[in-house]
C-alpha cells in the first residue's frame, strides 16, 4: 500500500439521467454510474473498459468536474472536486477526448487553442503564455510552423497531438483520456500511444485510460477496470486480469479481443442477443442476461464486491478468498 | 474459369484533371474467387472504399472510374449501362455498409425495405418475399422474425441493424456480398458475433466475400487473402497466413508493428509506428507513394517501383527483393 494521497478517489459515486419520454410515454431513469468506488495511485494508470453505454464516459465526465454526482464524493489529490474553483480544477487534471475534430474550435489556430487554458487563469503574462505553448507544441512534436494552422489543415494525428498540448499546457497532475486514439488509424494510434506513454512517464502524470478497445488497455493500463451497466464488476492489474479474468463479461470481452493471428478464425463469445439497457437494469447479478454460466440465483441475489489482492470481482460464482 | 469479380488497374480519380484533383485509386488490381474472402485492408483514405463503390459503380459525383478490365462473373462491368448495373446490384452482388442506421430507410419497416429487394429483382409475390424475409432473419440470429418485419430501423440496437443489412443483402442469393468495414461502428462483442455470422454464412453459401477494413486483427480472423492498399495502389497481396507470416512491403510491416497485441509487448516498452502521415496523392505521381516515411526509401524509390513476387500467389510493389 502507497501511503500517499490517492491521486484520484471515488467513492460510492452514483449518476442517473432522466431521458424524457416524449408525448406519451413515461421518463425513464437511466442508470450511467451506480455506487462506484476505487482509488488510482500517483502515477498508476487506471484503464475502463466496457461496452458504448456502460457509464464509461460518465465517469470520465464526474471525476473532470463536468458532472455533479448524485451521491457519493470524488477526491483529486485529496482535493474534493466538487468544492474546487474550476481554474483551481483546470491545473490539476485536464481531458483528453475521442474525436479531435469535434474537441478543438475549427476557428481557432493551433496557438491560440493551446493557449487557452493559460489565458483563462487570468494571471499569466502573455510571454510566459507564448512561450508555454511553443514548449509544450515541441514536446507533443509540433512543429512551429503548424502553430498557425486550424484544426481543419491537421491530420487526425496531428489534431490529437493539439489536444494533448492543451492538456498538458497547464501542467496538471492527472489525465482523463476518453477514447484518445478511437477516431484515429492504426499506425497513427500507435505515434499517439507511444507519446502519452512518454508523457506520462517524464511528467510523472496518472491517467485515467477508457478505451473499448482491450489490446490498447493492456498495453497502456498498470490497473483495469471492466465496467458493465454503470458498476465495476471486475478490477485488477492488467497483467492478472489479461491472465485470469474472473467475471464472465471479462472472459467475453477477452474473448473478442481479435489478435492479429491468423487461422484461429473468429471466436464464439458465448454472450446472448440480450442487449443491456441502462434505463432498466435486470435484478439480481446485471449481467445475468447475457451471462453464459447464470445459475438460477444470479437473477434474485446482488452480488456483492468479492476483494482479490490488489482488486475485486463482483460475482456470485467466483470464489470467496477471504 | 476466371474470377468471381476481377479488377484489373483500376484508377479512381474526384475533381476532373485539373491540378486540383485526388487519385483515389491508382491502378489496382484484385480478384475475388468463388468461395472466398478477400479482405481489403489500409488506414483512412487509402481507396478501400472507394474501391468498393467503384465495382458497383457508386461513385460520388465527380468520381470517374477507369480500368483495364472490371468484371464479374465473367462480363465487363464498363460496358453496363445504369439500368443493367442496377439489376446486377442487390442482386448478384450485393453490399453491406458500416454504419446500418444510415443505410437503412428510417421511414419504412424492415419488413418492407426486405421484401422489396426480392419483389424487385425477381419479381416475386408480396408473401414469397415476406417468408424469405423471415427465413434469413432467422438465418442470421435474429430470434422473433416476424416480430423485427413490422419494426422500424431505430427500433433495433446496432448489431440487429447490422445482422438486418446481412439478410437483406442475401435475399437475391447473391454470389458476391462486398462488406464496408460491416463491423467498426459496432461493440467488440458484437463484432465478434457479426464477423462470426458472415463467415459462416460464406462458407455455407460459398459466396465471395470483399471485406473492407482497417483492422488486421479481422483480416487475420476471417480472410481467406488480403490485399493491403496504401495511398490509391494495392502495395502488397498475399495468402493471409503467408502475409502475416512474410510481409514484405515496408507499409505491411509497419502496420503490423503497430497494432498492440496483449502479452507481446512490454507496457514500458513504446509500440512499434511509422513516423508522419498518409499523403496526398494528385494524378501522375510517379513512384512510391510510402517513401516519405518508409526507413528503407532511397532516391530510385522516386521512379517507377516494379511488382516484385514473394511466392506463386504472393506479390507486392518495392524495390526490396523477399
Amino acid at each position: 500500500m502507497r501511503t500517499a494521497t490517492p491521486a484520484i478517489e471515488v467513492r460510492n459515486v452514483g449518476r442517473t439521467f432522466r431521458v424524457k419520454g416524449g408525448l406519451l410515454g413515461k421518463d425513464r431513469h437511466v442508470v450511467a454510474v451506480d455506487d462506484v468506488s476505487f482509488t488510482v495511485p500517483q502515477g498508476g494508470v487506471l484503464g475502463v473498459v466496457g461496452e458504448s453505454g456502460c457509464g464509461k464516459s460518465t465517469l470520465a465526465r464526474l471525476i473532470l468536474g463536468l458532472l455533479k454526482p448524485e451521491t457519493g464524493d470524488i477526491t483529486v489529490e485529496g482535493l474534493q472536486v466538487a468544492d474546487m474553483h474550476r481554474k483551481a480544477r483546470a491545473r490539476l487534471i485536464q481531458p483528453v477526448f475521442q474525436d479531435p475534430f469535434a474537441s478543438l474550435n475549427p476557428l481557432a489556430k493551433v496557438r491560440d487553442i493551446v493557449a487557452m487554458p493559460l489565458i483563462a487563469q487570468g494571471n499569466i503574462a502573455r510571454a510566459e503564455i507564448a512561450k508555454r505553448v511553443e514548449e509544450m507544441l515541441t514536446r507533443v512534436g509540433l512543429t512551429s510552423e503548424m502553430s498557425g494552422r486550424l484544426p481543419a489543415e491537421l491530420s487526425g494525428g496531428q489534431r490529437q497531438r493539439v489536444a494533448i498540448a492543451r492538456a498538458l499546457v497547464l501542467r496538471p497532475r492527472i489525465v482523463v483520456c476518453d477514447e484518445p486514439t478511437s477516431a484515429l488509424d492504426v499506425s497513427v494510434q500507435a505515434q499517439i500511444l507511444n507519446l502519452l506513454a512518454e508523457l506520462r512517464r517524464e511528467l510523472g502524470l496518472t491517467y485515467l485510460f477508457i478505451s473499448h478497445n482491450l489490446a490498447v488497455v493492456e498495453h497502456v493500463a498498470s490497473e483495469v477496470a471492466v465496467m458493465y451497466l454503470g458498476r465495476f464488476v471486475e478490477r485488477q492489474p492488467t497483467e492478472t486480469l489479461f491472465a485470469a479474468p474472473e467475471h464472465p463479461y471479462t472472459k467475453a470481452l477477452l474473448a473478442s479481443v481479435l489478435t492479429p493471428e491468423p487461422g484461429l478464425g473468429v471466436p464464439d463469445v458465448g454472450l446472448g442477443d440480450t442487449l443491456p439497457d441502462p434505463a432498466n437494469i435486470p435484478p439480481g447479478c446485471r449481467f445475468h442476461p447475457r451471462c453464459p454460466i447464470a445459475e438460477p440465483r444470479c437473477s434474485v441475489e446482488r452480488p456483492l464486491l468479492k476483494p482479490r489482492p490488489a482488486g475485486g470481482v463482483e460475482c456470485l460464482l467466483a470464489p470467496d478468498l477471504r | 474459369m476466371s474470377a468471381l469479380l476481377e479488377i484489373e488497374q483500376l484508377e479512381v480519380t474526384f475533381g476532373g484533371r485539373t491540378h486540383r484533383s485526388t487519385a483515389a485509386v491508382r491502378g489496382a488490381s484484385l480478384a475475388v474467387e468463388r468461395g472466398e474472402t478477400h479482405c481489403l485492408v489500409g488506414e483512412s483514405g487509402c481507396g478501400k472504399s472507394v474501391t468498393a463503390l467503384a465495382v458497383m459503380n457508386l461513385l460520388a459525383r465527380g468520381g470517374e472510374r477507369r480500368a483495364r478490365r472490371l468484371s464479374f462473373q465473367g462480363d465487363d462491368l464498363l460496358k453496363l449501362d445504369d439500368g443493367g448495373m442496377a439489376r446486377l446490384r442487390g442482386n448478384a452482388m450485393a453490399m453491406i455498409f458500416q454504419e446500418p442506421m444510415t443505410s437503412l430507410n428510417p421511414a419504412y419497416t424492415v419488413g418492407s425495405q426486405m421484401t422489396e429487394v426480392l419483389r424487385r429483382h425477381k419479381r416475386a409475390s408480396q408473401r414469397v418475399a415476406t417468408d424469405r424475409a423471415a427465413d434469413l432473419l432467422a438465418r442470421v440470429g435474429i430470434t422473433a422474425p416476424g416480430l423485427r418485419l413490422g419494426q422500424f430501423p431505430h427500433q433495433l440496437s446496432g448489431g440487429l441493424r447490422q445482422r438486418v443489412m446481412i439478410a437483406m443483402a442475401l435475399m437475391c442469393d447473391p454470389q458476391l456480398l462486398v462488406a464496408d468495414e460491416p463491423t467498426t461502428a459496432l461493440d467488440v462483442t458484437v463484432q465478434a458475433q457479426i464477423l462470426r455470422l458472415l463467415a459462416q454464412l460464406q462458407r455455407d453459401l460459398g459466396l465471395g466475400l470483399l471485406l473492407i477494413t482497417h483492422d488486421l486483427g479481422i483480416v487475420a480472423r476471417v480472410a481467406h487473402r488480403v490485399s493491403v492498399m496504401y495511398a490509391g495502389e494495392v502495395v502488397e497481396s498475399a495468402a493471409t497466413s503467408e502475409l502475416f507470416a512474410n510481409p514484405c512491403h515496408p507499409y505491411t510491416q509497419g502496420l503490423l508493428r503497430c497494432v498492440p497485441v496483449p502479452g507481446k509487448i512490454r507496457r514500458d516498452q513504446p509500440l512499434g509506428s511509422i513516423p508522419g502521415t498518409v499523403p496526398r496523392v494528385g494524378p501522375g505521381f510517379e513512384g512510391c507513394a510510402f517513401r516519405e516515411r518508409c526507413s528503407f526509401a532511397d532516391a530510385t524509390c522516386a521512379h517507377t517501383i516494379p511488382r516484385r513476387n514473394a511466392g506463386a500467389t504472393h506479390d507486392y510493389l518495392c524495390r526490396l527483393p523477399a
